[in-house]
């Protein structure tokens, strides 16, 4: 099982739900021959045994919004080779990181009775705001076969193949009938990385942009246009500082629309 | 003076983030901790100030493994405060979703967290390499669940589908209908689970638990139900924290779920199986007379055969579901936004899932309650360990260092969930 001279992967987690790493664990067909390719040498929730370090892939879930992760991502980035940020919460700071917006004592005190039991950093980020990541991995949660092929690409040496485009590509081509068009309702589809297949536009609802906002985005345009086609007041706002409101360009936008009218 | 110091920094095979601590003097505990340093998340401050339609996807959030108990939950709060009634047709969608999660979240239990203890391995990957058929049929057991809730929901972490009043649409019947071979496989797979799961060598404890679970008379209890208890009366939903507290124990970190007497009490699979085990259905009951089990069953380890026997049940009502399913009219209930408080809950895997939400009449979340069965369990879990010490006495450090580990293991604590209400006190692990 554990060859010597095959790669070390390490899977980590900070603060986050596991449905990131539950995703490699969901490779139900793969995940034997992944076992046979790589040395799993580090995964918690699926493995008591830990081997020590160095390792030659770190794949972190979750972003980091405690003093003690703070450290521990840097002691990370120093045993693995190459790093990959996996899920919106490592990307971006995910849904830990609308505390951003606000007060992060003023929610732990609506939360907790004794909050000054908690400890807790008031920003959540994400792993690139603390060290140097190789390669990010977005999604809430992420296409459980991008992780594969992130894995196979390190492999083979090569770049992995992920889409460049946006969610309203994907929608397209699976014929789904345009939301915003057709239903007139607000959709964050044009603004948001591919790789979820465009499953809200084809489930009827807009895309509440869990992939983080795509490259070429024109929130500029997008969100005044979608304000006008709110179905209850606030929704642009509410879509853009979300599960990846954190990322800049949302951060912008909504910043830039305001809550309300 | 026999003393003696069990530590686990980081719990392996749980969801989330724990360590387990227990010190022992002369066959007595002197301090048994479960440390939970999973950070908090504040997903009840989130929620202040959202649109209620968004509720189900961000508390899906809170779990990873279970998102469709946090989604059918928090609907059905939500709906209770609109005054909302759901057609029949979407409550049985929604419990054919519940049977994908039960399908996928107990297969990775059972075979993937907890049977490596019972097998002496440490974790599936050292299973599969001596045994790969059977780790072969469990992750195909698992992968059904998952292609269930991808043909309801889109995808099985964080399901898009669902919402309050309903569904966005209705899926389409091709691809749930396709997937009946596959049930029908998992139903004869699920039954040898049991017959398997029987001949495991189960560490010895039988503790007199109080056992709380919903409670339906013609179906077993996942989707809702009444709040059923094996010590006292039975209260509807709306009154659950009525009865069932949160209280501050001076040792813990933790605040614990307590009864109103003060009672510690157990949620899920064997407080399900031991309430409910009359409302199973027929092949599962079937499953549970072969088993010939002596109810109530008060291992805790042997919940793995109580997860064992709700898979059978799971895929037999999956079975039936997708059979029945023939959607038509609307998908979703209109909603009438007003002032007002409405409370839900739902058995998730690892037992009941309660939520109260308070919106005002332009739809936004006033205040959220949300009690997630590991926060119920925590102190079942440290009570369970106390009862254990006896037994760790005699054993070396490595054996009761894993005896221990089993048994929090067993109870498929899910952490993630459990510290965002937990109200913890998150101390390091030194």
């Amino acid at each position: 099982m554990s060859g010597t001279n095959k790669p070390k992967v390490a899977v980590y987690k900070f603060s986050s739900c596991d449905g990131c790493q539950l995703s490699l664990l969901n490779l139900e067909d793969e995940l034997l021959d992944l076992a046979e390719a790589v040395d799993i040498a580090y995964f918690l929730e699926a493995r008591r045994a830990v081997k020590p370090g160095p390792y030659d892939i770190g794949i972190v879930e979750g972003s980091v919004t405690t003093e003690e992760e703070e450290k521990r991502i840097v002691e990370i980035r120093h045993e693995c080779k190459f790093l990959i940020a996996l899920g919106t919460c490592a990307t971006a700071g995910g849904i830990q990181a609308l505390r951003n917006f606000t007060s992060a004592p003023r929610l732990a005190e609506i939360v907790y009775p004794h909050p000054e039991y908690l400890h807790y950093l008031d920003k959540a980020t994400p792993i690139s705001a603390h060290v140097r990541v190789d390669l990010e991995i977005w999604g809430c949660p992420v296409n459980k076969y991008m992780v594969l092929e992130a894995i196979s690409a390190f492999l083979q040496n090569r770049k992995p193949n992920f889409p460049g485009y946006p969610v309203c590509v994907e929608c397209k081509r699976r014929g789904a009938v345009c939301v915003v068009v057709a239903k007139g309702i607000p959709c964050l589809g044009p603004a948001t990385q591919a790789g979820c297949g465009a499953l809200c536009p084809a489930s009827g609802r807009g895309c509440y942009g869990c992939f983080g906002p795509w490259a070429h985005a024109n929130l500029t345009s997008l969100a005044p246009a979608l304000r006008e086609i709110e179905q209850y007041p606030g929704e642009t706002f509410r879509l853009l500082r979300n599960f990846a409101g954190y990322a800049p360009a949302f951060r912008k936008a909504a910043d830039l629309l305001g809550p309300e009218r | 003076m026999m003393s003696k110091l069990i530590e686990v920094p980081a719990l392996a095979r749980v969801e989330g983030e724990g360590g387990l601590y227990i010190r022992f003097k002369n066959g007595q505990a002197e301090e048994i901790r479960l440390k939970i340093y999973e950070p908090p998340r504040f997903f009840e401050g989130f929620l202040q100030g959202r649109f209620l339609q968004e509720v189900p996807d961000i508390t899906a959030r809170i779990c990873g493994i279970c998102p469709v108990a946090y989604q059918m939950s928090s609907v059905q709060a939500l709906e209770a405060a609109l005054g909302v009634t759901i057609s029949e047709q979407v409550r049985l969608l929604r419990r054919l979703m519940y049977c994908g999660e039960y399908i996928e979240s107990h297969a990775l239990h059972i075979y993937l967290l907890q049977a490596p203890d019972l097998l002496g391995k440490e974790s599936v990957l050292e299973l599969a390499a001596v045994a790969p058929d059977v780790v072969k049929n469990a992750l195909r057991l698992k992968k059904i669940g998952n292609d269930l809730l991808k043909a309801i929901g889109g995808r099985s972490v964080h399901p898009v589908n669902a919402c309050v009043g309903g569904f966005y649409r209705w899926p389409d019947v091709g691809p749930i209908r396709a997937l009946l071979p596959d049930l029908e496989w998992g139903l004869e797979a699920s039954l040898e689970t049991v017959r398997w799961a029987l001949t495991l060598p189960y560490p010895e404890l039988e503790l007199d638990y109080e056992f709380v679970a919903l409670h339906r008379p013609d179906e077993y209890a996942i989707y809702d139900g009444e709040v059923w208890s094996s010590k006292r009366a039975p209260v509807p939903v709306e009154e659950f924290d009525r009865v069932y507290l949160e209280e501050h124990v001076p040792h813990s970190n933790a605040l614990h779920g307590r009864t109103i007497d003060g009672n510690v009490y157990l949620v899920g699979p064997l407080a399900r199986l031991n309430l409910n085990h009359e409302q199973l259905s027929p092949i599962a009951q079937k499953a549970l007379r072969e088993a010939d089990l002596k109810l109530p069953l008060r291992n805790p380890y042997k919940s793995l055969i109580a997860r064992a026997i709700e898979l059978v049940e799971a895929y037999e009502t999956a079975i039936e579901l997708v059979k029945q399913y023939h959607p038509s009219g609307k998908s979703q209930a209109p909603l009438t936004l007003k002032t007002s408080v409405g409370a839900g809950a739902s058995e998730a895997p690892r037992g009941l899932l309660f939520h109260r939400y308070a919106v005002n009449d332009q739809g936004m979340v006033l205040r959220a309650r949300i009690v997630p069965p590991t926060a119920q369990n925590l102190p079942r879990i440290e009570a369970d360990l106390a009862a254990l010490v006896p037994q760790l006495v005699s054993m070396s450090n490595e054996e009761a260092t894993l005896t221990a580990e089993h048994l929090v293991r067993s109870y498929d604590p899910c952490i993630s969930c459990a510290t965002h209400f937990l109200r913890v006190q998150i101390e390091e692990v030194k």
